[in-house]
């Protein structure tokens, strides 16, 4: 007889442990999932999670790969950790980004073709607006109205993308791009570009921006008052509104927050990797952000981690795709699993498994 | 600068390597695609000439592919670790794959690229795409004749030219016909999302329309319009053959199969050079599906005229008089519209009564 028996508190050896834990479970099942498509499993889990690294063939582009692909998501989920430790609950990043991107951008365009130094530092500045402004919408509902910030963050995702294709195709369209959508390129424009800082590592400053708010988080979680209040303000609401918390201000400032570091992600994105403002410019970064940000456990060291780890399935996946000629479709199915295993290993931090009878009290 | 020297190195290095290989035999092809290979429309007919390239070839080609690879930041990504893998050709195939081609392509010089309906082109970088408006001129043929309530609805993806090209032509041989019908356009931003198509297909049936155009790559319109009724459609880029007799009625086919051939060889020859194609109905490129039963006979063979015309170059769909939706002229009488401007295409033509989305 096997039941669960629910903890007095949760357990701290399995916080740490079930995200190592999903990690192999997902290794596993995903190995028999890719031998039943024909691949041979040992192959296909080591292409994913081990090729992006240390394949002397791919390693030397997919290793800078990796941060560029996790600065993005490490910087919006260090955002929505903030907000999720204090139960307000930010799903609308994406959309914070997008406007990120384009407020950025159209501050930058505004002085094309300037060389001027000062250029950039006015994009990341008009970014960060961007991306707050976004936030601040569902803010000020909230603390004025008392609407849900889930449904008003989400739907104004639906919006930003909708500005985003007229953007494209209208204001910051590439006047010598022939009439197709999209702006012009920022590879092409030194001033604006957000390229390697170090040539070949993939290092551009959204990913240094990336490790200065996982630092900052950190800080202000675990040595600051705002910290506390913010995590109080989570785990006890009414006790922190005796403490003195206004709770109107900690929306403000948890969705503030998130807001400016997804659009400066957006940014970064735009004048980096991406290159130009296009229809398709939205790339879910914010949609997987929460799932780092689950993964990490809220904490700033486990986001770290869990966007480099998420970084590499993408890029593992990509190339299991290319060299084994595996589906799509079954590298997100193995991406989802890792999210399940989680979810479901989690019961074990607050639950014990008991084996045997049930005692008679 | 720095970075460009160590991936050529790196591209030059492996070339070296692999090329010892590549003389012996084999040719390695590559792909990438914007949609699943299941898509039943564009992305379909891109893998079936890449089917048609591995069957041609044999043991001499290899080809490889990765698919629904999303039109932003990670294209590039995509296609440069494909020219890692050692692939000779890359065959880039939809319209936002154009500036992460180029950036790519500056970066493998050995490795030869072909980006589909761009129009930036490099030593190594050839780009090729079909006359669509070909097919649409026969499609707005039919649907014109057959309509009933003289509305028409299309599901358009992005407004780009070869977009908004297949609009004009649509609507012009339409108008020819039926001089009442008037056109709406749903833009889906999509180039495929069968949930989102589906839905444009049943507002535009909702609010009258009888017939269906798609630029869009999934069956789900076809769905919707045979779940309608007494609606007809198009297929799109693939044939789309099980929705006929009803609602579909004939089809755009994009038949890739045969310039995937040629550009193999060419790379297999050593002949590859970079070449800007665009090729039609005559060279077949173009393909129309079977016109079922369900068009009027007279339909049928004035729409089989209308397709050998222009397959023997006597018609271009695009002859003046026309006017742009301004009212301004753009074609006098007679007058055939030159291919710089249908490929920058962003105006609609005198009659459609809507804007082109900004």
């Amino acid at each position: 007889m096997i039941r669960l028996e629910k903890r007095p508190q949760p357990s701290q050896l399995w916080t740490y442990l079930t995200p190592v834990l999903a990690v192999l479970l997902t290794m596993l099942v995903g190995g028999v999932l890719f031998a039943f498509l024909g691949a041979n499993p040992v192959e296909a889990i080591r292409t994913i999670f081990w090729d992006p690294l240390f394949n002397a063939q791919f390693a030397g582009f997919t290793r800078p790969q990796l941060l560029v692909k996790a600065g993005p998501l490490i910087l919006i989920a260090i955002g929505l950790s903030i907000g999720f430790r204090a139960g307000i609950w930010n799903i609308g990043a994406e959309g914070q980004y997008i406007m990120g991107a384009i407020c950025g951008a159209a501050a930058g365009l505004a002085f094309y073709p300037s060389e001027s130094f000062l250029i950039f530092p006015i994009m990341i500045v008009a970014g960060a607006l961007g991306g707050w402004a976004w936030a601040m919408i569902p803010a000020i509902l909230k603390t004025k109205f008392g609407t849900n910030e889930i449904l008003v963050s989400l739907m104004l995702v639906y919006v930003a993308e909708t500005i985003l294709g007229s953007v494209s195709t209208g204001l910051l369209r590439n006047p010598e791009g022939r009439g197709f959508p999209g702006s012009r390129n920022f590879k092409q424009w030194d001033a604006a570009h957000n390229s390697d800082l170090i040539a070949n590592t993939g290092m551009h400053w959204g990913v240094v921006f990336a490790f200065i708010a996982v630092i900052g988080a950190y800080v202000l979680l675990t040595r600051h008052m705002l910290g506390f209040n913010i995590r109080l303000t989570g785990e006890a609401p009414r006790a922190a509104r005796f403490s003195g918390v206004n709770p109107a201000r900690i929306i403000l400032i948890c969705l503030g927050l998130s807001g400016a570091l997804a659009g400066m992600a957006g940014l970064f994105e735009v004048t980096g990797p991406a290159g130009q403002v296009s229809i398709d410019f939205g790339s879910g970064y914010g949609f997987t952000a929460i799932i780092v940000a689950f993964l990490g456990r809220l904490n700033p060291i486990g986001i770290l981690l869990a966007g480099l780890l998420m970084a590499l399935t993408y890029i593992g996946g990509e190339l299991a795709q290319l060299m084994l000629g595996l589906p799509g479709a079954s590298i997100q199915l193995f991406q989802g699993m890792l999210l399940f295993f989680l979810l479901a290993m989690d019961v074990f931090t607050n639950f014990r498994l008991r084996i045997g009878k049930r005692e008679v009290a | 600068m720095h970075r460009r020297t160590l991936l050529s190195t790196a591209a030059l290095a492996l070339t070296l390597g692999f090329g010892s290989a590549a003389a012996a035999q084999d040719v390695t092809a590559g792909f990438i695609y914007v949609g699943p290979v299941g898509d039943g429309g564009w992305t379909y007919e891109h893998n079936k000439g890449r089917l048609a390239v591995e069957e041609h070839f044999g043991d001499k080609v290899k080809t490889i592919y990765q698919e629904s690879v999303p039109e932003g930041a990670d294209a590039e990504r995509a296609i440069t670790q494909m020219a890692l893998s050692g692939a000779d050709i890359i065959f880039t195939t939809s319209f936002g794959y154009m500036d992460p081609t180029i950036a790519v392509a500056e970066k493998f010089p050995n490795v030869k690229f072909e980006h589909a309906t761009g129009y930036k082109r490099a030593d190594n970088v050839s780009v090729y795409s079909a006359r669509f408006y070909e097919g649409r001129a026969i499609q707005g043929h039919i649907a014109g004749s057959m309509t009933k309530t003289n509305k028409i609805g299309y599901i358009a993806s992005y407004p780009i030219p070869e977009v908004i090209r297949g609009i004009n032509a649509a609507y012009i041989h339409a108008k020819k016909v039926n001089p009442d019908v008037e056109f709406s356009i749903i833009w889906a931003y999509t180039w495929f999302d069968p949930a989102k198509e589906a839905d444009a297909a049943r507002a535009l049936i909702e609010n009258g329309a009888d017939v269906i155009l798609q630029h869009t790559d999934s069956t789900a319109p076809q769905a919707a319009a045979a779940e309608a009724g007494n609606v007809i459609t198009f297929g799109q880029a693939s044939d789309m053959i099980e929705y006929a007799p009803t609602p579909r009625v004939s089809s755009i086919i994009d038949n890739w199969a045969p310039y995937y051939i040629d550009r193999v060889q060419a790379v297999m020859d050593g002949s590859w050079t970079s070449e800007d194609t665009w090729d039609g109905i005559g060279p077949g490129m173009v393909g129309i599906g079977e016109i079922t039963d369900a068009v009027p006979a007279e339909v049928k063979a004035e729409a089989l005229d209308l397709k050998a015309a222009i397959a023997a170059g006597d018609y271009h769909p695009f002859t003046g008089p026309i006017n742009k939706a301004d009212g301004s002229v753009w074609l006098a009488e007679g007058e055939v519209a030159d291919d710089g401007t249908l490929l920058g295409m962003d105006f609609y033509v005198e009659g459609i009564n809507a804007e082109i989305p900004q």
